[in-house]
């Protein structure tokens, strides 16, 4: 089917990647945060990125909902280059999780996982069924826990509320920043377990930085390793565990023998 | 001196607390916001702010006396004097409040696409509140004490008490304006901080 094929292999080249990075560095002070970054990211992957504290890999993921602008390169988000989107609408499009969550004290739970679909009024009805059903997904019940505050939740609840909230406007693309690094381990299993779960029943494309290569392993289907502001290497899960840059070896060594391969 | 006297003037006193507090947080929250993000600014201001506060009030009384327009004897002149006493702790206060709100929230507020106004009057006034409130509070009980002063330029009010039991040797009617200046800064810093209390999270 020779012209099945060219008609298919057309298709692929005119869908824009969900998100594009060419040659894009960022620098402040003199300093080089990021370097050189070329990343293509497709719809419905999970995309880690693992790294070292100071690797760049936050500043690479704030560049996407604009909370940075590059000083070099461009990044394109839907096939149109990031500087063209106005910040609102595309922040609005784009879920954001940060590692104590950054729920508002001054909110309910109700409201902190309402605040995209206000903000975009809903209406009211619409949005209190969608944090309703929003909260039942990350395993916690509107009616117990819908009217509390921030403070009155775990370390553990208060990331799930932060997740449902991210999630509240059913945005195309999840950015996510160590949000599980605070939790006890237990906690942490739990969350990683149920995180990859609904990425996978909400179909949604995630970024996900991380210094845990566990984690990486467990919820990437694909692994950035970032070391100096570079992409040292960009592979699945099955390969990494092969991989042979120094970077990547080094958090290869910090899993005990062998234990990489059931993780 | 009658009992409804000591009343009406306890009044008098409050009504011009009242209005010199209500001015200075009316100029106060404006100049705060554009201090924000003006970090040279803002630290010029607070200092400005900050000599005024260092003047002594009957001084500034006497400063403010000669100025065309705003001056003379008068409740309007002790009025711009007492606006700009309450100034600095109320200026002050918006700043490191709104400032002193969590990275982290005010990140996610932006992240998740509030708008500039959206940011402020939805998350960070909100929880600087308290601060904002504790402001308020310091510059209501201070103004209660230097509004007694104004009665020098004719402000009326306590200190019109004050000054004529001085002035005529009489210890009773001293008190008729101590004591009421007093009970009411006690009673102002009590329900202030209630309200503070009550609106913090």
């Amino acid at each position: 089917m020779p012209s099945y094929h060219r008609w298919t292999s057309r298709i692929k080249v005119n869908v824009p990647a969900l998100i594009e990075f060419r040659e894009v560095a960022y620098r402040v002070g003199g300093r080089d945060i990021l370097r050189g970054v070329n990343l293509t990211i497709e719809d419905h992957e999970t995309l880690v990125l693992l790294g070292r504290s100071g690797s760049g890999k936050t500043t690479l993921l704030k560049m996407i909902n604009r909370l940075l602008e590059p000083s070099q390169g461009t990044i394109t988000f839907q096939g149109k280059a990031l500087s063209d989107w106005d910040p609102i609408r595309l922040r609005r499009s784009i879920g954001y999780v940060i590692q104590d969550g950054g729920l508002f004290p001054h909110h309910t739970v109700e409201q902190n996982v309402g605040l995209v679909p206000r903000l975009e009024n809903w209406p009211v009805e619409k949005t209190r069924a969608r944090v309703k059903e929003l909260l039942e997904a990350v395993g916690l019940a509107a009616s117990t826990y819908g009217a509390r505050y921030p403070r009155q939740l775990s370390g553990g609840e208060k990331q799930r509320v932060g997740i449902a909230r991210a999630l509240a406007a059913d945005p195309v693309l999840l950015l996510l920043d160590e949000p599980f690094s605070a939790l006890d381990p237990v906690t942490r299993f739990g969350m990683q377990k149920h995180f990859a779960e609904l990425t996978k029943s909400f179909g949604k494309t995630a970024i996900f930085v991380t210094h845990d290569i566990r984690e990486a392993l467990m919820l990437g289907t694909r692994i950035a390793v970032l070391k100096d502001g570079r992409i040292e290497l960009l592979v699945s899960p099955k390969e990494f565990a092969k991989a042979d840059t120094p970077e990547a070896m080094a958090f290869l060594g910090t899993l005990e023998g062998g234990a990489h391969a059931g993780v | 001196m009658r009992a409804s006297e000591v009343f009406e003037v306890t009044m008098e006193h409050l009504l011009l607390v009242g209005i010199s507090v209500a001015v200075a947080l009316a100029i106060a929250t404006p100049l705060a916001i554009l201090l924000l993000t003006r970090a040279r600014l803002r630290r010029w201001t607070l200092a400005a702010v900050n000599v005024i506060q260092t003047i002594p009030s009957l001084a500034l009384f006497g400063l403010l006396l000669p100025i065309p327009l705003i001056g003379g004897v008068g409740k309007q002149t002790a009025i711009i004097a007492l606006v700009l006493y309450a100034l600095l702790p109320i200026v002050r206060n918006i700043v490191v409040g709104i400032l002193g709100v969590d990275a982290g929230v005010r990140e996610s507020a932006v992240a998740m696409g509030m708008t500039a106004s959206q940011v402020l009057w939805q998350v960070e006034v909100p929880l600087a509140i308290p601060t904002i409130l504790a402001g308020v509070r310091i510059a209501t009980v201070a103004t209660i004490g230097t509004a007694t002063i104004a009665a020098a330029i004719g402000g009326g009010g306590l200190g019109t008490f004050v000054f004529r039991g001085i002035a005529s040797a009489n210890m009773t009617t001293v008190l008729a304006g101590a004591i009421p200046a007093a009970l009411l800064a006690i009673i102002a810093d009590e329900v202030l901080e209630w309200l503070e209390r009550r609106l913090s999270y």
